[in-house]
């Protein structure tokens, strides 16, 4: 806890055109915690995540990495810094296998010819350090995979890289009960490993049941980062619903609008 | 994971075991890859043998071949763009062109065999770069571009053989791919080193993998699969290298036709390609999802330019072929049923229409099935109408088993 944040943003602002979707946003991810981010639909969370990822340039405001202030233009100097971002559609080929979807524009080659083993070798180690024992083959298609399992590949891709920051795009959203326990621990597990991982979420249930602190948008606002022991519930709900709640949250939360 | 999910190879039986297991269970799943082509084939050979004994004689083994070789090297190429699942209907009388390219140099021009063919290969690959660009960078849907070019080059053709007379092809060496035989000792030999590389290579994968604790194909299986080629192609060159003439003290007919070691050139090429380099394996993921392979940094336009690059490429080759057995190119070379034919061999073989699923195997399987169609009912006298009609049946059964797995596929959860 004492170490500071890996990914630190200071006064983001971004617009589409007329629509600020983003007003002087600030939010941090430490290494070693699950860091919820949550909000309404049309909160900005998608918005903020892409502006994480490279996806949408930034307006204005400061985007710092381990201490120093960095410009990300794009995917792939997200990537290059270490932060790998699972969708929520997970992007997976139905048609290739785990090994093949896992480093999907990334092969490994010796010459021309692919290193299938060394690629397998790699993906059976980085499942194996997740503690992945559900799949029966690395070589069976992503298409025979279940949600979960899927989900779980998807989660091994992000992490291959050495990754630092990983931010999971709502990874429970079309699970059933098993299946979410079982990546949510995953979740935990990464943070333990000492990535800084960001997960966004709607289910307050699994916010609270793996998180170490809660960011809650608000209109395009980030009307409370704070540690998930020092909130209820209730209070997430009503940061959510309004943007305040007793003395966290906007000072003015029905302006926020503007 | 190494010691709790993927089972060693402790003991051969149990590894086969797990093979076989794994395999019916793809299958059963709706993977049926290339089970309908082979299964097709066998029935029709059986078939036709019965009822047209002459089916069965050397000559016509080896018609078969010279056959069908057109549209199998067509479908090859086309296997890239189904398996983005894109569609070319104009690689058919690309390859009219290309041959008429072929021809107008060769034969009006007067340059020599290798200038014009390299020309011809040009031109197709041109085509592709054309095709492929209107696809990728002005999305227009595959099916539209490639329906306008194949009116297009149907002009084309006719534009280059002014009008309807045919060129006729002289030059000793393109008229050899399709009417000369390799020297059947040559076939023999080609046979012995090509099995004994593939069971090397097979065995020291299997063996290297082993080494390094992954899960290797168990040797049972490598060796089924070496026999099978083995006895395949031995009976094949066996066969070819009988003496087909009618008069043998004139002139005798013996030999594997050149064209089958091209084929087998190109297969193993493209099969190398598609299953062993990044480039293979990117086009499955865009065929796959092209979104994923988008994120995953993949150029997917340039995959798919380059895929109706190799298409037309391929079917400049295919025209090549067909110039060279006609011994003349017209109007109608790559026309009438040469793309619907190819289209069926690659479908027939196992490569999907949906994207994502195909090899260039799949090509030689479904050219072969539609090859002794053909044939078979060309043995029996049947007219042209009939002919179109099943080949057109076998077509639609090939699309609805593809189809059908996919459904299948689906409701296992294999999709």
């Amino acid at each position: 806890m004492s170490q500071g944040p890996i990914l630190e943003l200071r006064g983001i602002n971004k617009s589409f055109g007329p629509v600020q979707v983003l007003h002087d946003v600030a939010f941090s991810a430490y290494p070693g915690e699950v860091t919820a981010l949550v909000g309404d639909n049309g909160a900005g969370k998608s918005t903020l995540v892409k502006c994480i990822g490279g996806i949408h340039p930034i307006d204005s405001g400061e985007y710092f990495f381990e201490g120093e202030r960095v410009h990300v233009s794009g995917p792939r100097d997200a990537a290059a810094l270490g932060v790998e971002i699972v969708y929520q559609d997970l992007a997976l080929c139905d048609n290739l296998d785990i090994v093949q979807n896992m480093f999907l524009g990334r092969e490994r080659r010796s010459g021309l010819v692919l290193d299938e083993d060394t690629m397998e070798e790699m993906a059976a180690k980085t499942l194996a350090g997740l503690s992945v024992r559900t799949v029966k083959s690395l070589r069976q298609h992503v298409s025979s995979l279940s949600g979960g399992q899927r989900q779980t590949v998807a989660i091994a891709k992000a992490v291959l890289w050495n990754s630092k920051v990983v931010i999971l795009d709502e990874p429970t959203a079309a699970l059933g009960v098993a299946q979410t326990a079982q990546v949510l621990e995953l979740v935990r597990r990464l943070a333990d490993k000492g990535l800084a991982v960001v997960l966004i979420s709607h289910n307050m249930n699994d916010v609270f049941a793996v998180s170490d602190r809660i960011a809650a948008l608000y209109l395009g606002r980030m009307a409370a980062q704070v540690k998930a022991s020092e909130v209820t519930h209730a209070q997430i709900v009503e940061l959510i619903t309004s943007g305040r709640s007793g003395e966290l949250g906007l000072k003015n939360g029905n302006g926020a609008a503007s | 994971m190494t010691t709790e999910t993927l089972p060693k190879q402790e003991n051969a039986e149990s590894a086969l075991g797990v093979h076989v297991k794994g395999y019916l269970e793809r299958v059963k799943g709706g993977e049926l890859g290339a089970l309908p082509a082979v299964f097709g084939l066998v029935i029709l050979c059986v078939v036709f043998s019965v009822l047209r004994p002459a089916f069965l004689s050397a000559v016509n083994f080896a018609n078969l071949f010279t056959q069908g070789a057109a549209v199998a090297v067509i479908a090859m190429g086309l296997i890239f763009v189904l398996l983005l699942g894109e569609i070319d209907l104009s690689a058919g009388f690309a390859s009219g062109v290309c041959a008429a390219v072929l021809a107008v140099l060769l034969t009006l021009q007067g340059w020599p065999w290798y200038l014009a063919v390299l020309a011809a290969m040009v031109t197709g690959a041109l085509i592709g770069l054309v095709l492929g660009s209107l696809v990728a960078k002005l999305g227009i849907p595959s099916f539209v571009v490639t329906l306008a070019a194949f009116l297009a080059f149907q002009g084309v053709v006719l534009l280059l053989v002014k009008d309807g007379t045919n060129i006729s092809i002289r030059d000793e060496t393109i008229l050899a791919i399709a009417n000369k035989n390799v020297p059947p000792v040559a076939g023999w030999v080609a046979l012995v080193v090509g099995v004994a590389a593939y069971a090397a290579i097979q065995f020291l994968q299997a063996r290297r993998r082993a080494a390094r604790g992954l899960v290797a194909t168990p040797i049972a299986v490598i060796a089924a699969r070496v026999v099978t080629l083995a006895v395949v192609a031995g009976v094949a060159v066996y066969v070819l290298n009988l003496e087909r003439s009618r008069n043998a003290a004139i002139v005798s007919l013996k030999g594997v036709p050149i064209v089958v070691p091209l084929i087998v050139i190109l297969l193993i090429v493209w099969t190398f390609v598609l299953r062993r380099t990044a480039y293979g394996r990117h086009i499955y993921a865009v065929g796959g999802n092209a979104e994923a392979a988008r994120r995953a940094g993949i150029n997917v336009d340039r995959i798919r330019i380059s895929a109706f690059v190799i298409c037309s490429f391929m079917a400049s080759i295919g025209g090549i072929i067909a110039a060279s057995r006609a011994n003349s190119v017209d109007p109608n070379t790559g026309g009438s049923n040469v793309l619907l034919f190819a289209v069926g061999a690659a479908v027939i073989g196992g490569t999907s229409l949906f994207g994502g699923k195909g090899r260039a195997l799949d090509a030689l399987l479904g050219g072969a099935v539609v090859a002794v169609i053909e044939n078979g009912m060309g043995l029996m006298g049947y007219s042209a109408g009939v002919k179109f009609v099943v080949t057109g049946s076998v077509l639609l059964l090939a699309a609805g088993v593809d189809a059908l797995s996919r459904k299948r596929a689906a409701a296992t959860g294999r999709r």
